[in-house]
Protein backbone atom coordinates (compact mmCIF):
# COMPACT_ATOMS: atom_id res chain seq x y z
CA UNK A 1 0.00 0.00 0.00
CA UNK A 2 2.07 2.87 -1.24
CA UNK A 3 -0.67 5.35 -2.17
CA UNK A 4 -3.52 6.82 -0.18
CA UNK A 5 -7.08 6.19 -1.36
CA UNK A 6 -8.04 9.83 -0.95
CA UNK A 7 -5.79 12.89 -0.83
CA UNK A 8 -7.34 16.18 0.25
CA UNK A 9 -5.39 19.42 -0.03
CA UNK A 10 -6.30 22.84 1.33
CA UNK A 11 -9.99 22.21 0.72
CA UNK A 12 -12.09 25.34 1.19
CA UNK A 13 -15.76 25.99 0.60
CA UNK A 14 -17.18 29.45 1.11
CA UNK A 15 -20.84 30.48 1.05
CA UNK A 16 -20.38 34.08 -0.08
CA UNK A 17 -18.39 35.63 2.74
CA UNK A 18 -19.25 32.87 5.19
CA UNK A 19 -16.95 29.91 5.67
CA UNK A 20 -18.32 26.39 5.19
CA UNK A 21 -14.95 24.74 5.67
CA UNK A 22 -11.42 26.08 5.26
CA UNK A 23 -7.95 24.69 4.53
CA UNK A 24 -8.70 21.05 5.24
CA UNK A 25 -5.91 18.63 4.28
CA UNK A 26 -5.51 14.92 4.98
CA UNK A 27 -4.74 11.53 3.40
CA UNK A 28 -7.08 8.58 3.88
CA UNK A 29 -5.63 5.08 3.41
CA UNK A 30 -7.40 1.90 2.28
CA UNK A 31 -9.28 0.30 5.15
CA UNK A 32 -9.03 3.42 7.31
CA UNK A 33 -12.11 4.83 9.05
CA UNK A 34 -12.03 8.53 9.86
CA UNK A 35 -14.55 10.28 12.05
CA UNK A 36 -15.37 13.98 11.71
CA UNK A 37 -16.77 15.43 14.92
CA UNK A 38 -17.88 18.90 15.95
CA UNK A 39 -21.05 20.76 16.86
CA UNK A 40 -23.84 21.73 14.45
CA UNK A 41 -22.65 24.40 12.05
CA UNK A 42 -18.97 23.49 12.40
CA UNK A 43 -18.73 22.55 8.72
CA UNK A 44 -18.82 18.75 8.99
CA UNK A 45 -21.53 18.19 6.43
CA UNK A 46 -20.16 20.83 4.04
CA UNK A 47 -16.80 19.05 4.16
CA UNK A 48 -18.41 15.64 3.60
CA UNK A 49 -20.33 16.97 0.60
CA UNK A 50 -17.15 18.41 -0.93
CA UNK A 51 -15.28 15.14 -0.36
CA UNK A 52 -18.02 13.02 -1.92
CA UNK A 53 -18.30 15.01 -5.17
CA UNK A 54 -21.63 16.59 -4.28
CA UNK A 55 -20.49 20.16 -3.65
CA UNK A 56 -17.78 21.88 -5.67
CA UNK A 57 -15.12 23.41 -3.42
CA UNK A 58 -14.15 27.07 -3.68
CA UNK A 59 -10.46 26.16 -3.52
CA UNK A 60 -8.22 23.18 -2.97
CA UNK A 61 -8.44 19.65 -4.33
CA UNK A 62 -9.84 16.19 -3.66
CA UNK A 63 -7.93 13.38 -5.35
CA UNK A 64 -9.13 9.78 -5.43
CA UNK A 65 -7.13 6.67 -6.33
CA UNK A 66 -9.09 5.64 -9.43
CA UNK A 67 -8.51 1.97 -10.30
CA UNK A 68 -5.74 1.70 -12.86
CA UNK A 69 -5.06 5.45 -12.94
CA UNK A 70 -3.87 6.49 -9.52
CA UNK A 71 -4.74 9.75 -7.79
CA UNK A 72 -7.14 11.81 -9.92
CA UNK A 73 -8.86 15.09 -9.07
CA UNK A 74 -12.56 14.25 -8.76
CA UNK A 75 -13.71 17.71 -9.81
CA UNK A 76 -11.60 17.70 -12.98
CA UNK A 77 -12.39 14.18 -14.21
CA UNK A 78 -15.77 15.07 -15.78
CA UNK A 79 -19.33 14.24 -14.92
CA UNK A 80 -19.73 10.75 -16.49
CA UNK A 81 -16.63 9.33 -14.82
CA UNK A 82 -17.54 10.97 -11.54
CA UNK A 83 -21.02 9.38 -11.73
CA UNK A 84 -19.47 5.99 -12.47
CA UNK A 85 -17.21 6.35 -9.43
CA UNK A 86 -20.15 7.18 -7.19
CA UNK A 87 -22.07 4.15 -8.46
CA UNK A 88 -19.25 1.63 -8.14
CA UNK A 89 -16.34 2.52 -5.88
CA UNK A 90 -18.17 4.76 -3.45
CA UNK A 91 -21.13 4.53 -1.15
CA UNK A 92 -23.04 7.38 0.47
CA UNK A 93 -25.13 6.71 3.57
CA UNK A 94 -27.42 9.63 4.34
CA UNK A 95 -28.62 10.55 7.81
CA UNK A 96 -32.19 10.28 6.60
CA UNK A 97 -32.47 6.91 4.81
CA UNK A 98 -35.31 8.31 2.70
CA UNK A 99 -32.69 10.48 0.95
CA UNK A 100 -30.67 7.43 -0.04
CA UNK A 101 -33.46 5.00 -0.90
CA UNK A 102 -36.18 4.86 -3.49
CA UNK A 103 -39.30 4.66 -1.41
CA UNK A 104 -41.58 3.59 -4.26
CA UNK A 105 -39.83 0.31 -5.14
CA UNK A 106 -39.32 -2.86 -3.07
CA UNK A 107 -36.46 -3.44 -0.62
CA UNK A 108 -34.97 -6.02 -2.97
CA UNK A 109 -35.16 -3.59 -5.90
CA UNK A 110 -33.40 -0.92 -3.86
CA UNK A 111 -30.43 -3.24 -3.40
CA UNK A 112 -30.66 -4.75 -6.89
CA UNK A 113 -30.68 -1.37 -8.58
CA UNK A 114 -27.08 -0.67 -7.53
CA UNK A 115 -26.06 -4.03 -9.00
CA UNK A 116 -27.82 -3.28 -12.28
CA UNK A 117 -26.02 0.05 -12.41
CA UNK A 118 -22.72 -1.83 -12.55
CA UNK A 119 -23.92 -4.21 -15.24
CA UNK A 120 -25.70 -7.12 -13.53
CA UNK A 121 -28.53 -8.33 -15.75
CA UNK A 122 -29.56 -11.83 -14.60
CA UNK A 123 -32.77 -11.41 -12.58
CA UNK A 124 -32.25 -14.54 -10.46
CA UNK A 125 -28.68 -13.55 -9.55
CA UNK A 126 -29.66 -10.01 -8.68
CA UNK A 127 -32.51 -11.25 -6.50
CA UNK A 128 -30.24 -13.76 -4.76
CA UNK A 129 -27.56 -11.13 -4.08
CA UNK A 130 -30.18 -8.69 -2.78
CA UNK A 131 -31.53 -11.41 -0.49
CA UNK A 132 -28.04 -12.25 0.73
CA UNK A 133 -27.41 -8.58 1.57
CA UNK A 134 -30.70 -8.17 3.39
CA UNK A 135 -29.54 -11.13 5.51
CA UNK A 136 -26.21 -9.40 6.22
CA UNK A 137 -28.03 -6.35 7.54
CA UNK A 138 -30.44 -8.55 9.50
CA UNK A 139 -33.59 -7.99 7.46
CA UNK A 140 -35.67 -11.15 6.97
CA UNK A 141 -35.98 -12.62 3.47
CA UNK A 142 -39.76 -12.40 3.60
CA UNK A 143 -39.46 -8.58 3.50
CA UNK A 144 -37.60 -8.67 0.16
CA UNK A 145 -40.68 -7.65 -1.86
CA UNK A 146 -42.05 -5.15 0.66
CA UNK A 147 -41.90 -1.41 0.08
CA UNK A 148 -39.52 0.54 2.34
CA UNK A 149 -42.57 2.58 3.38
CA UNK A 150 -43.51 -0.33 5.63
CA UNK A 151 -40.08 -0.44 7.37
CA UNK A 152 -39.12 1.04 10.74
CA UNK A 153 -36.42 3.75 10.96
CA UNK A 154 -33.73 1.28 12.01
CA UNK A 155 -34.64 -1.14 9.20
CA UNK A 156 -34.58 1.68 6.64
CA UNK A 157 -31.10 2.63 7.74
CA UNK A 158 -29.93 -0.99 7.48
CA UNK A 159 -31.52 -1.24 4.03
CA UNK A 160 -29.68 1.88 2.94
CA UNK A 161 -26.42 0.34 4.13
CA UNK A 162 -27.12 -2.87 2.18
CA UNK A 163 -27.89 -0.81 -0.95
CA UNK A 164 -24.54 0.94 -0.61
CA UNK A 165 -22.35 -2.03 0.20
CA UNK A 166 -23.72 -4.55 -2.32
CA UNK A 167 -21.31 -3.33 -5.01
CA UNK A 168 -18.32 -3.69 -2.64
CA UNK A 169 -17.27 -0.06 -2.66
CA UNK A 170 -13.81 0.90 -1.40
CA UNK A 171 -14.90 4.13 0.24
CA UNK A 172 -18.12 4.97 2.05
CA UNK A 173 -19.26 8.40 3.23
CA UNK A 174 -21.69 8.43 6.14
CA UNK A 175 -23.51 11.44 7.55
CA UNK A 176 -24.75 10.77 11.11
CA UNK A 177 -25.62 7.15 10.29
CA UNK A 178 -27.19 6.56 13.71
CA UNK A 179 -28.84 9.98 14.09
CA UNK A 180 -32.48 9.91 15.09
CA UNK A 181 -32.54 6.22 16.06
CA UNK A 182 -33.42 4.76 19.47
CA UNK A 183 -30.32 3.78 21.46
CA UNK A 184 -31.13 0.05 21.31
CA UNK A 185 -31.52 0.29 17.53
CA UNK A 186 -28.30 2.36 17.38
CA UNK A 187 -26.30 -0.31 19.19
CA UNK A 188 -27.40 -2.96 16.70
CA UNK A 189 -26.58 -0.71 13.75
CA UNK A 190 -23.18 0.22 15.18
CA UNK A 191 -22.24 -3.40 15.77
CA UNK A 192 -23.29 -4.22 12.22
CA UNK A 193 -21.34 -1.31 10.73
CA UNK A 194 -18.26 -2.14 12.77
CA UNK A 195 -18.32 -5.74 11.53
CA UNK A 196 -18.99 -4.90 7.87
CA UNK A 197 -16.30 -2.23 7.77
CA UNK A 198 -13.74 -4.70 9.16
CA UNK A 199 -14.82 -7.69 7.06
CA UNK A 200 -14.88 -5.74 3.79
CA UNK A 201 -11.76 -3.69 4.63
CA UNK A 202 -13.75 -0.56 3.80
CA UNK A 203 -12.39 2.93 4.09
CA UNK A 204 -15.00 5.28 5.50
CA UNK A 205 -15.50 8.89 6.47
CA UNK A 206 -18.16 9.24 9.14
CA UNK A 207 -19.63 12.54 10.24
CA UNK A 208 -21.11 12.36 13.72
CA UNK A 209 -21.68 14.54 16.73
CA UNK A 210 -21.82 11.44 18.95
CA UNK A 211 -18.37 10.81 20.46
CA UNK A 212 -19.31 7.26 21.49
CA UNK A 213 -20.12 6.43 17.87
CA UNK A 214 -16.80 7.95 16.81
CA UNK A 215 -14.91 5.91 19.41
CA UNK A 216 -16.53 2.67 18.34
CA UNK A 217 -16.16 3.06 14.59
CA UNK A 218 -13.33 5.45 13.77
CA UNK A 219 -9.60 4.76 13.73
CA UNK A 220 -8.83 8.47 13.68
CA UNK A 221 -10.67 11.71 14.25
CA UNK A 222 -10.80 15.25 12.97
CA UNK A 223 -12.39 17.80 15.26
CA UNK A 224 -13.99 20.77 13.49
CA UNK A 225 -14.95 24.18 14.76
CA UNK A 226 -16.07 27.16 12.66
CA UNK A 227 -15.16 25.34 9.47
CA UNK A 228 -11.60 24.52 10.46
CA UNK A 229 -9.94 21.38 11.73
CA UNK A 230 -8.71 22.27 15.23
CA UNK A 231 -7.35 18.87 16.25
CA UNK A 232 -6.80 15.48 14.66
CA UNK A 233 -5.21 12.16 15.51
CA UNK A 234 -5.79 8.64 16.74
CA UNK A 235 -9.38 8.37 18.02
CA UNK A 236 -8.66 7.25 21.58
CA UNK A 237 -5.82 9.76 21.93
CA UNK A 238 -7.99 12.70 20.82
CA UNK A 239 -10.83 11.64 23.15
CA UNK A 240 -8.72 10.62 26.17
CA UNK A 241 -6.05 13.34 25.96
CA UNK A 242 -7.65 16.24 24.07
CA UNK A 243 -5.35 19.24 23.56
CA UNK A 244 -7.39 21.96 21.88
CA UNK A 245 -9.70 23.95 24.17
CA UNK A 246 -12.68 23.16 21.96
CA UNK A 247 -11.99 19.38 22.01
CA UNK A 248 -11.61 19.51 25.78
CA UNK A 249 -14.96 21.26 26.03
CA UNK A 250 -16.57 18.74 23.69
CA UNK A 251 -15.23 15.72 25.61
CA UNK A 252 -16.05 17.16 29.03
CA UNK A 253 -19.59 18.02 27.96
CA UNK A 254 -20.67 14.41 27.42
CA UNK A 255 -23.10 13.20 30.03
CA UNK A 256 -22.51 9.70 31.38
CA UNK A 257 -25.66 7.61 31.70
CA UNK B 1 19.65 -7.83 24.23
CA UNK B 2 18.02 -5.26 21.95
CA UNK B 3 15.70 -2.79 23.58
CA UNK B 4 12.03 -3.23 22.67
CA UNK B 5 11.12 0.20 24.04
CA UNK B 6 13.40 3.27 24.26
CA UNK B 7 11.88 6.32 25.89
CA UNK B 8 14.01 9.44 25.41
CA UNK B 9 13.62 12.74 27.33
CA UNK B 10 9.87 12.41 27.44
CA UNK B 11 7.86 15.27 28.94
CA UNK B 12 4.17 15.67 29.57
CA UNK B 13 2.08 18.49 30.98
CA UNK B 14 -1.70 18.54 31.01
CA UNK B 15 -3.25 21.92 30.22
CA UNK B 16 -6.90 22.20 31.26
CA UNK B 17 -8.38 24.89 29.05
CA UNK B 18 -11.89 24.44 30.42
CA UNK B 19 -10.64 25.10 33.95
CA UNK B 20 -8.88 28.41 33.53
CA UNK B 21 -5.94 27.02 31.58
CA UNK B 22 -4.38 25.32 34.61
CA UNK B 23 -1.10 23.54 33.80
CA UNK B 24 -0.37 20.24 35.51
CA UNK B 25 3.19 19.07 34.86
CA UNK B 26 3.34 15.26 35.06
CA UNK B 27 6.92 14.31 34.24
CA UNK B 28 9.90 15.81 32.42
CA UNK B 29 12.88 14.33 30.60
CA UNK B 30 11.99 10.73 31.40
CA UNK B 31 14.37 8.11 29.98
CA UNK B 32 13.59 4.40 30.04
CA UNK B 33 14.72 1.29 28.17
CA UNK B 34 12.96 -2.05 28.30
CA UNK B 35 14.30 -5.26 26.77
CA UNK B 36 12.50 -8.51 25.98
CA UNK B 37 12.05 -10.82 28.99
CA UNK B 38 11.98 -7.88 31.42
CA UNK B 39 9.11 -6.67 33.55
CA UNK B 40 9.71 -3.04 34.51
CA UNK B 41 7.42 -1.68 37.19
CA UNK B 42 6.60 2.03 37.28
CA UNK B 43 6.53 2.95 40.93
CA UNK B 44 5.71 6.13 42.78
CA UNK B 45 3.01 7.88 44.78
CA UNK B 46 -0.46 8.51 43.45
CA UNK B 47 -0.36 11.33 40.88
CA UNK B 48 3.28 10.78 39.96
CA UNK B 49 2.36 10.00 36.36
CA UNK B 50 2.66 6.20 36.21
CA UNK B 51 -0.53 5.69 34.22
CA UNK B 52 0.19 8.74 32.06
CA UNK B 53 3.59 7.31 31.09
CA UNK B 54 2.04 3.94 30.35
CA UNK B 55 -0.66 5.58 28.22
CA UNK B 56 1.99 7.61 26.37
CA UNK B 57 3.77 4.35 25.50
CA UNK B 58 0.51 3.06 24.00
CA UNK B 59 -0.11 6.25 22.02
CA UNK B 60 -3.23 7.02 24.04
CA UNK B 61 -1.63 10.11 25.58
CA UNK B 62 0.32 12.67 23.57
CA UNK B 63 3.61 13.83 25.13
CA UNK B 64 4.86 17.42 24.66
CA UNK B 65 8.47 16.51 23.92
CA UNK B 66 10.72 13.49 23.56
CA UNK B 67 10.48 10.17 21.74
CA UNK B 68 9.07 6.70 22.36
CA UNK B 69 10.90 4.29 20.08
CA UNK B 70 9.23 0.92 19.83
CA UNK B 71 10.73 -2.09 18.01
CA UNK B 72 8.15 -3.07 15.42
CA UNK B 73 8.47 -5.25 12.34
CA UNK B 74 12.28 -5.05 12.27
CA UNK B 75 12.48 -1.27 12.67
CA UNK B 76 11.81 1.42 15.26
CA UNK B 77 8.58 3.44 15.29
CA UNK B 78 8.40 6.65 17.33
CA UNK B 79 4.95 6.40 18.90
CA UNK B 80 5.11 10.09 19.88
CA UNK B 81 5.35 11.16 16.22
CA UNK B 82 3.79 8.33 14.18
CA UNK B 83 0.65 8.58 12.04
CA UNK B 84 -2.51 7.04 13.51
CA UNK B 85 -2.36 4.10 11.11
CA UNK B 86 1.22 3.29 12.13
CA UNK B 87 0.32 3.40 15.83
CA UNK B 88 -2.61 1.08 15.09
CA UNK B 89 -0.30 -1.33 13.23
CA UNK B 90 2.06 -1.37 16.24
CA UNK B 91 -0.90 -2.09 18.54
CA UNK B 92 -2.17 -4.85 16.30
CA UNK B 93 1.09 -6.75 15.92
CA UNK B 94 3.50 -5.63 18.61
CA UNK B 95 2.04 -3.91 21.65
CA UNK B 96 -0.85 -4.99 23.87
CA UNK B 97 -2.43 -3.11 26.75
CA UNK B 98 -4.35 -4.40 29.75
CA UNK B 99 -6.33 -1.89 31.77
CA UNK B 100 -8.66 -2.48 34.67
CA UNK B 101 -11.68 -1.58 32.68
CA UNK B 102 -13.20 -3.38 29.76
CA UNK B 103 -14.79 -1.22 27.11
CA UNK B 104 -17.64 -3.57 26.31
CA UNK B 105 -19.02 -3.56 22.80
CA UNK B 106 -22.73 -4.33 22.54
CA UNK B 107 -23.61 -7.82 21.31
CA UNK B 108 -20.08 -9.27 21.05
CA UNK B 109 -19.72 -12.47 23.16
CA UNK B 110 -16.92 -12.74 25.74
CA UNK B 111 -15.19 -15.52 23.79
CA UNK B 112 -14.98 -13.30 20.69
CA UNK B 113 -13.88 -10.27 22.71
CA UNK B 114 -10.87 -12.32 23.86
CA UNK B 115 -10.25 -13.95 20.46
CA UNK B 116 -10.47 -10.66 18.55
CA UNK B 117 -6.78 -9.60 18.81
CA UNK B 118 -5.79 -12.98 17.34
CA UNK B 119 -8.42 -12.77 14.59
CA UNK B 120 -7.07 -9.31 13.74
CA UNK B 121 -3.66 -10.75 12.87
CA UNK B 122 -5.18 -13.47 10.70
CA UNK B 123 -5.36 -16.44 13.09
CA UNK B 124 -8.21 -18.78 11.99
CA UNK B 125 -11.43 -18.42 14.02
CA UNK B 126 -11.27 -21.88 15.61
CA UNK B 127 -7.65 -21.56 16.74
CA UNK B 128 -8.31 -18.07 18.13
CA UNK B 129 -11.41 -19.24 20.00
CA UNK B 130 -9.45 -22.21 21.37
CA UNK B 131 -6.78 -19.94 22.82
CA UNK B 132 -9.49 -17.59 24.16
CA UNK B 133 -11.30 -20.48 25.86
CA UNK B 134 -8.07 -21.64 27.49
CA UNK B 135 -7.43 -18.16 28.95
CA UNK B 136 -11.02 -17.66 30.12
CA UNK B 137 -10.89 -21.05 31.85
CA UNK B 138 -7.60 -20.22 33.57
CA UNK B 139 -9.07 -16.94 34.78
CA UNK B 140 -12.12 -18.79 36.10
CA UNK B 141 -14.80 -17.24 33.92
CA UNK B 142 -17.61 -19.85 34.02
CA UNK B 143 -18.11 -21.46 30.62
CA UNK B 144 -21.82 -20.60 30.58
CA UNK B 145 -20.81 -16.90 30.28
CA UNK B 146 -18.52 -17.27 27.27
CA UNK B 147 -21.29 -16.89 24.71
CA UNK B 148 -22.70 -13.78 26.40
CA UNK B 149 -21.70 -10.15 25.84
CA UNK B 150 -19.66 -8.97 28.86
CA UNK B 151 -21.66 -5.73 29.27
CA UNK B 152 -23.81 -7.51 31.88
CA UNK B 153 -20.92 -9.20 33.73
CA UNK B 154 -19.76 -8.16 37.20
CA UNK B 155 -16.83 -5.74 37.46
CA UNK B 156 -14.43 -8.51 38.41
CA UNK B 157 -15.54 -10.73 35.55
CA UNK B 158 -15.17 -7.89 33.04
CA UNK B 159 -11.69 -7.21 34.36
CA UNK B 160 -10.68 -10.85 33.90
CA UNK B 161 -12.13 -10.92 30.37
CA UNK B 162 -9.98 -7.88 29.67
CA UNK B 163 -6.87 -9.58 31.06
CA UNK B 164 -7.55 -12.64 28.90
CA UNK B 165 -7.92 -10.36 25.88
CA UNK B 166 -4.65 -8.60 26.68
CA UNK B 167 -2.67 -11.84 26.91
CA UNK B 168 -4.41 -13.61 24.01
CA UNK B 169 -2.27 -12.45 21.11
CA UNK B 170 1.11 -12.86 22.81
CA UNK B 171 2.34 -9.43 21.68
CA UNK B 172 6.14 -8.88 22.05
CA UNK B 173 5.36 -5.84 24.25
CA UNK B 174 2.70 -5.79 26.92
CA UNK B 175 1.62 -2.80 29.03
CA UNK B 176 -0.22 -3.55 32.26
CA UNK B 177 -2.18 -0.85 34.10
CA UNK B 178 -3.03 -2.29 37.53
CA UNK B 179 -4.28 -5.57 36.08
CA UNK B 180 -4.71 -7.19 39.50
CA UNK B 181 -6.56 -4.35 41.26
CA UNK B 182 -9.57 -5.82 43.09
CA UNK B 183 -8.91 -9.43 42.03
CA UNK B 184 -9.10 -12.18 44.67
CA UNK B 185 -5.97 -14.12 45.67
CA UNK B 186 -6.55 -17.07 43.35
CA UNK B 187 -7.08 -14.91 40.27
CA UNK B 188 -4.14 -12.70 41.26
CA UNK B 189 -1.98 -15.83 41.27
CA UNK B 190 -3.16 -16.68 37.75
CA UNK B 191 -2.20 -13.19 36.52
CA UNK B 192 1.24 -13.55 38.11
CA UNK B 193 1.62 -16.88 36.26
CA UNK B 194 0.59 -15.28 32.97
CA UNK B 195 3.14 -12.50 33.48
CA UNK B 196 5.89 -15.03 34.30
CA UNK B 197 5.04 -17.03 31.18
CA UNK B 198 5.17 -13.88 29.04
CA UNK B 199 8.59 -12.99 30.50
CA UNK B 200 9.86 -16.49 29.78
CA UNK B 201 8.61 -16.13 26.20
CA UNK B 202 10.71 -12.95 25.77
CA UNK B 203 7.93 -10.38 26.08
CA UNK B 204 8.93 -6.89 27.22
CA UNK B 205 6.52 -5.86 29.98
CA UNK B 206 5.91 -2.49 31.59
CA UNK B 207 3.43 -2.33 34.43
CA UNK B 208 1.83 -0.37 37.22
CA UNK B 209 0.94 -2.63 40.16
CA UNK B 210 -0.72 -1.28 43.24
CA UNK B 211 -0.40 -4.58 45.03
CA UNK B 212 3.01 -5.07 46.82
CA UNK B 213 2.80 -8.85 46.55
CA UNK B 214 2.31 -8.78 42.76
CA UNK B 215 4.96 -6.09 42.27
CA UNK B 216 7.54 -8.07 44.21
CA UNK B 217 6.63 -11.29 42.44
CA UNK B 218 6.89 -10.08 38.85
CA UNK B 219 9.24 -7.06 38.68
CA UNK B 220 12.71 -7.50 37.26
CA UNK B 221 13.35 -3.77 37.74
CA UNK B 222 11.65 -0.79 39.39
CA UNK B 223 11.42 2.58 37.60
CA UNK B 224 10.86 5.22 40.26
CA UNK B 225 8.61 8.17 39.57
CA UNK B 226 8.74 10.90 42.14
CA UNK B 227 5.93 13.18 41.06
Amino acid sequence: MSAPLLRVKDLTRLYGARVGCRDVSFDLWPGEVMGIVGESGSGKTTLLSCLSARLEPTAGSVQYDVRGQGLTDIYIMGEPRRRMLMRTDWGIVHQNPRDGLRMGVSAGANVGERLMAVGARHYGDIRARADEWLGKVEIESERLDDLPLTFSGGMLQRLQIARNLVTHPRLVFMDEPTGGLDVSVQARLLDLLRRLVTDLNLAAIIVTHDLAVARLLAHRLMVMKNGEVVESGLTDQVLDDPHHPYTQLLVSSVLMP
Amino acid sequence: MTAMIRVETLSKTYVLHTQGGVSIPVFADADLEVAGGECVTLHGPSGSGKSTLLRCLYGNCKPDAGAIRVRHDGAEVDIAAADPRDVLAVRKHTMGYVSQFLRAIPRVPALDVVAEPLRAVGVPAETARGRAAELLARLRIPERLWALAPATFSGGEQQRVNIARGFAAGHPILLLDEPTASLDARNRAVVIELIEEAKAAGTALVGVFHDDEVREAVSTRIFSMLG
